[in-house]
Parts: C-alpha cells; structure tokens; sequence
C-alpha cells in the first residue's frame, strides 16, 4: 500500500515573500545527470530503487522526494529506509528489513527497478562486470557477474556510465553478465517475459533501445554535449533520430534539493567532472 | 572444540562451504585454521570475500564456486583477481541468487531447483554444465535449474552459541549460514561467545535463533573470529587492517611480510599482532598530529 500523502520530504516548505530568492548557478552536467537518473524511476511505481553509484543514488533519493514519493530505498544494507537522508549520511528511520537473502527473492518478484553500473556495455544493451578478456584467464578480473543475470530477466534494469568512452560503449562485450535485448531473444520466452531495459544514462546523455532492432538509441544530449562528440566516444553504430532533444532543465526546486538536501557535500562531482 | 580440531575433521579435497558475504562476518577463525593446516585441493563454495582470497593466495582452492570475491570498502578482492589473472584458479562462475537456490535445494534434498536467472547470459556458456528443465504445466517455461550445491562441510561464524550448536545472529542480516549448514554434511560454528540457552533467547527474539543444533557437528568459541570482516554490532569492520591487507597482497614481497607478521603463529599470536598493529597506527597517528601542531 502507498501512503503517498504521508510521503517523506514532501516538498511543501512555503517560500518566503520578504526576501527575494538568490539567483541560482545554472545546472552542472552532473546535476543533469542526477535528474536522467531520477527520471527511470517515475512512475515506477510502489517497488525498490535499487541505485549503484552516486549519482543514480542521488537521483533516486530525488524521484522520492519530488514525482515518486511511493519508491522504497535501503540504507544499502538489510534495511528499507523511512526517511531520505543525504547520501552518505545516516538514516533515522526505518520501515522494512530486506536482508540479502529477501532482497535476491525479491528480484524474482519484479517490485524492484535496479540501475547498475557497466565495465562495458554494447549495442543490444548486453552488460559486463566479471571480467575482461577471455574468460577462462581473464586479462582484468573486475567484480564477478554478481547479480546480473537474475537483474536483467526479472526486473526493470537500467545503466549508469559516469564516462562515456569506446572502452565502455564496445562493439561486443567480453562476457554477458546483464542480458541485452538480442541474447534474451535468442534465449526464448522464458527470458524475455520480464526483461526490459528502459534506459542507460552517461555523463554525455540519456539512452535507450526505442528502435525497431532493439539497438540503442540516442534520446536526449545534456546541454553542452554535441551527437559528434557522443559518436566519437561510442564503440558501436548509435541510431540518432534527426532531431535529438537536451535532457530537461531541471527546476529551481530540483536544484535545490540536490544542493542542499540530498548532496550538500557534491559527491556528485567526484563521478562526473563538469 | 577447538578451531583445529575443527579443521582436523577436513581433509584434502573436499568441497567447503564458508559462511557470511563479501566482506562480512566470515568465519576468518576458521579460515585461518585452515591455512594453520596441510588440507589443499580445495572445493571453495561462497559469497566469496577475504576468506576466499586468503585461501587462494596460499594455494588451497582448486575450484571456487562463487558469484563474485569482494572487500565491499575496497570493490575487487586483490588476491582472486591475481589467481585468476594468472590461471590458477578453476572458477564455476553463478549469478547471486543462482548460488542461493543451490544451497536451498542441497538442504532441501532436491537435485536442482528451477530459477529464471541465468537465461541469456554467459554463465551458461561458461558453465557448460548447467541444463534447463521444462515446465510439466501449461506454461511450459524453460528455466534454468541450478544444481544442488551440496558440502562435504560448512564453516560459519555467529554471535553467539550455546554448546549444543544453537546459533544466534545479531546483526542486521543471516547471510545465508543457515543455508550453508544445511546444505552440508557436517558444519562447524564459531562464535563470539559460547553462553547457555536463557542466555541466548534473552540476548535477541527467538527469529535471531538461525541455526539449529542438528545441523551443527562442532561449536567453537573464538572472539574477534571474524577479523577483518564486519560482525555487527559486536564489532564493524577492521578497515585499517583491510586497507592494510588489500596493499600487502598487490605486491609479493609485502604479502610475505604480511603472512610472517600476521599469519606464521596460532590464533593467540595472529590477535596479539592485529593489537600491535593497532597500537603502532594509533602512535603513528598521535606524531602526524603533533607534527601539525608544531
């Protein structure tokens, strides 16, 4: 049940008439970021954001606090949380408990909305973390595939990519650890039945597979970004629509809630250097 | 019983499961037990954390059963990723909760259990092992089923036990230790403290009683045995002590540092070490802040 009315945060500080609000520094290409990110989860509706990486964890502590008040969040441990703290800060409150062993089931459940990161990533949205090189003696062991494959066929699966490079956006990927759009295909009904990547988010700009193959597309540029500079540090064949739109603006008050609420320290400029 | 005499019921071979996750409460008492012993030729099962890298660092796995090696603080596990970027290391690679419905299929005498995961992915192609089963309904999904990851012995490490093998966990999560006994033909528990039942059901709800004596075939007692890892709230994590560890094991020279001053003695010497360790940081500390004063 969603208590939507009681939601944590809810953004309802009157302004003050008397003084006249301080001009506000225009948006950084992190804080766009921070706003792509937030954006996969309206309208999840009632299910776990599960970001990793900072800036998808400032998005979704953004969503809750402003259009989706009714997404649950842990404290990145067994907890769910009540409240939603700055990132990096301690919660107060708590409303679940989600050990490893319920937060695995729940993936099966679908309730859940996770945004993972991507050592490499391809054009049909197959996703890597366990290593590369060949497999069997790998020339970089990274994390292992971890979570992944149960992600990618059960649950809304989306990706963030802090630097956007032909390293990471490559023509194949050295191992299939999140399942892309043409491997679920081939894998059958049963793979395909919940798989669904809604979006993959850069430091450049936001992404998806809105195409008739199911290849990856070029939605919007963060202001400041050029489709040329997006082609030259991706490794694959992009399809870019005639007319690509910017990323939205975000609002004085979105602003102000990552500023001051959710990432008064600016972990966010550690991940995306403006 | 003792941490060795635990470890002197193992032997060569085997396949051993080794409790907590990542970087947390793992049974490192155990675990350096085992590394004390000549047992090698190992079959490691686990969400694989320190005690996976210790192990391989000294050569005892043969084959790691694992979804990844992690320090959690510090992402990649130093001494995995140099195993297996040197080949010395047979890995059976499983999704998280592919590894989960084994364990719960091996304690549920179950030869597999059926999971959407996997499907489409490479853990299938670098598995070649691994089959799909069909639904017998209507629906007639293929799925993949996870075999059964049935141990010749578990090693776990709670909060508290009593001496007939109750275990209690206090922290925020079981992990799967639970899991991990059941699944296994013999399980060794060590703990922080060994109390007596009233004791046990007035430390915490009867929900934090995880692990039941007929699954339980030795109960040891070792404070301090999950050092490095977490054992919330008794104690968090070392992280000096795992920064530390994590930069030894980058370099081969260090790491034999490392292993003379910390891991050449019995459990006694390794506490007595990881204190000095401690009381040198804190001096270290104390001139670097006189330092800036001056």
């Amino acid at each position: 049940m969603s208590a939507a009315s009681a939601a944590p945060g809810s953004p309802s500080t009157p302004t003050s008439s008397v003084t006249p609000p301080a001009p506000i520094a225009p948006a950084t290409r992190a804080e766009y970021a921070v706003l792509a990110c937030a954006e996969v989860w309206r309208g999840a509706g009632e299910v776990l954001a599960s970001p990793m990486g900072t800036v998808p964890s400032i998005g979704a502590r953004l969503a809750r606090l402003t259009f989706s008040p009714e997404l649950l969040l842990t404290n990145g441990e067994a907890l769910l949380i009540g409240d939603t703290p700055a990132v990096g800060a301690r919660s107060e409150a708590t409303e679940g408990w989600l050990p490893y062993r319920q937060h695995l089931a729940l993936v099966a459940t679908g309730r859940r909305h996770v945004m993972m990161g991507a050592s490499q990533i391809d054009r049909f949205g197959n996703q890597n973390i366990s290593c590369i090189g060949d497999w069997s003696r790998p020339a970089r062991q990274l994390l292992g595939v971890r979570g992944a494959p149960a992600n990618t066929v059960n649950n809304p699966t989306s990706y963030w990519i802090p630097r956007h490079s032909p390293r990471t956006f490559v023509e194949r990927v050295d191992m299939v650890c999140g399942v892309g759009y043409d491997r679920a295909a081939a894998a059958g009904p049963s793979a395909t039945r919940f798989h669904r990547l809604p979006d993959v988010v850069s430091d450049l700009g936001v992404f998806d597979f809105a195409t008739p193959d199911r290849t990856m597309r070029l939605r919007s540029l963060h202001p400041g970004v050029t489709v040329e500079q997006v082609r030259q540090a991706t490794g694959f064949e992009l399809v870019v629509p005639a007319r690509v739109p910017f990323t939205r603006e975000p609002t004085a008050a979105e602003l102000r809630l990552i500023r001051e609420v959710i990432d008064p320290r600016g972990l966010r400029d550690r991940e995306v250097r403006t | 019983m003792s941490a060795d005499e635990a470890v002197g019921r193992l032997a060569s071979g085997m396949t051993i499961g080794i409790g907590g996750w990542g970087s947390r409460r793992k049974p490192m008492a155990l675990v350096r037990a085992l590394l004390r012993s000549e047992l090698t030729d190992l079959t490691v099962v686990a969400y694989g954390g320190p005690d996976v890298g210790l192990l391989a660092a000294a050569g005892r796995i043969r084959r790691l059963i694992a979804p990844f090696a992690t320090l959690d603080s510090i992402p990649l596990e130093p001494h995995f990723r140099a195993a297996r970027q040197r080949g010395t290391l047979e890995l059976t690679e499983l999704d998280e909760a592919m590894f989960m419905w084994g364990l719960t299929a091996a304690g549920q005498r179950l030869p597999f259990m059926p999971v959407r995961a996997g499907l489409g992915s490479d853990v299938l192609r670098v598995n070649p092992q691994l089959r799909t089963v069909t639904s017998p309904y209507e629906d007639g999904e293929e799925l993949v089923a996870v075999p059964a990851l049935r141990l010749d012995a578990a090693l776990v490490h709670l909060h508290r036990a009593d001496a007939q093998g109750n275990g209690q966990y206090l922290g925020p999560d079981p992990y799967f230790d639970d899991l991990f006994c059941e699944a296994a033909d013999a399980a060794y528990l060590s703990c922080e403290q060994i109390v007596d039942g009233a004791e046990l059901t007035s430390a915490g709800g009867p929900q934090s009683l995880l692990v039941k004596r007929p699954f339980v075939t030795g109960v040891v007692a070792a404070p301090n045995g999950a050092h490095f890892t977490s054992c919330d709230p008794d104690y968090g994590r070392d992280e000096a002590f795992q920064r530390a560890y994590a930069s030894a094991a980058a370099d081969p020279e260090e790491w034999a540092a490392f292993v003379k001053r910390f891991l050449s003695g019995d459990e006694r010497d390794y506490q007595a070490a990881v204190a000095a360790f401690h009381e040198r940081e804190k001096s270290t500390e104390e001139k670097g802040a006189k330092g800036v004063g001056a």
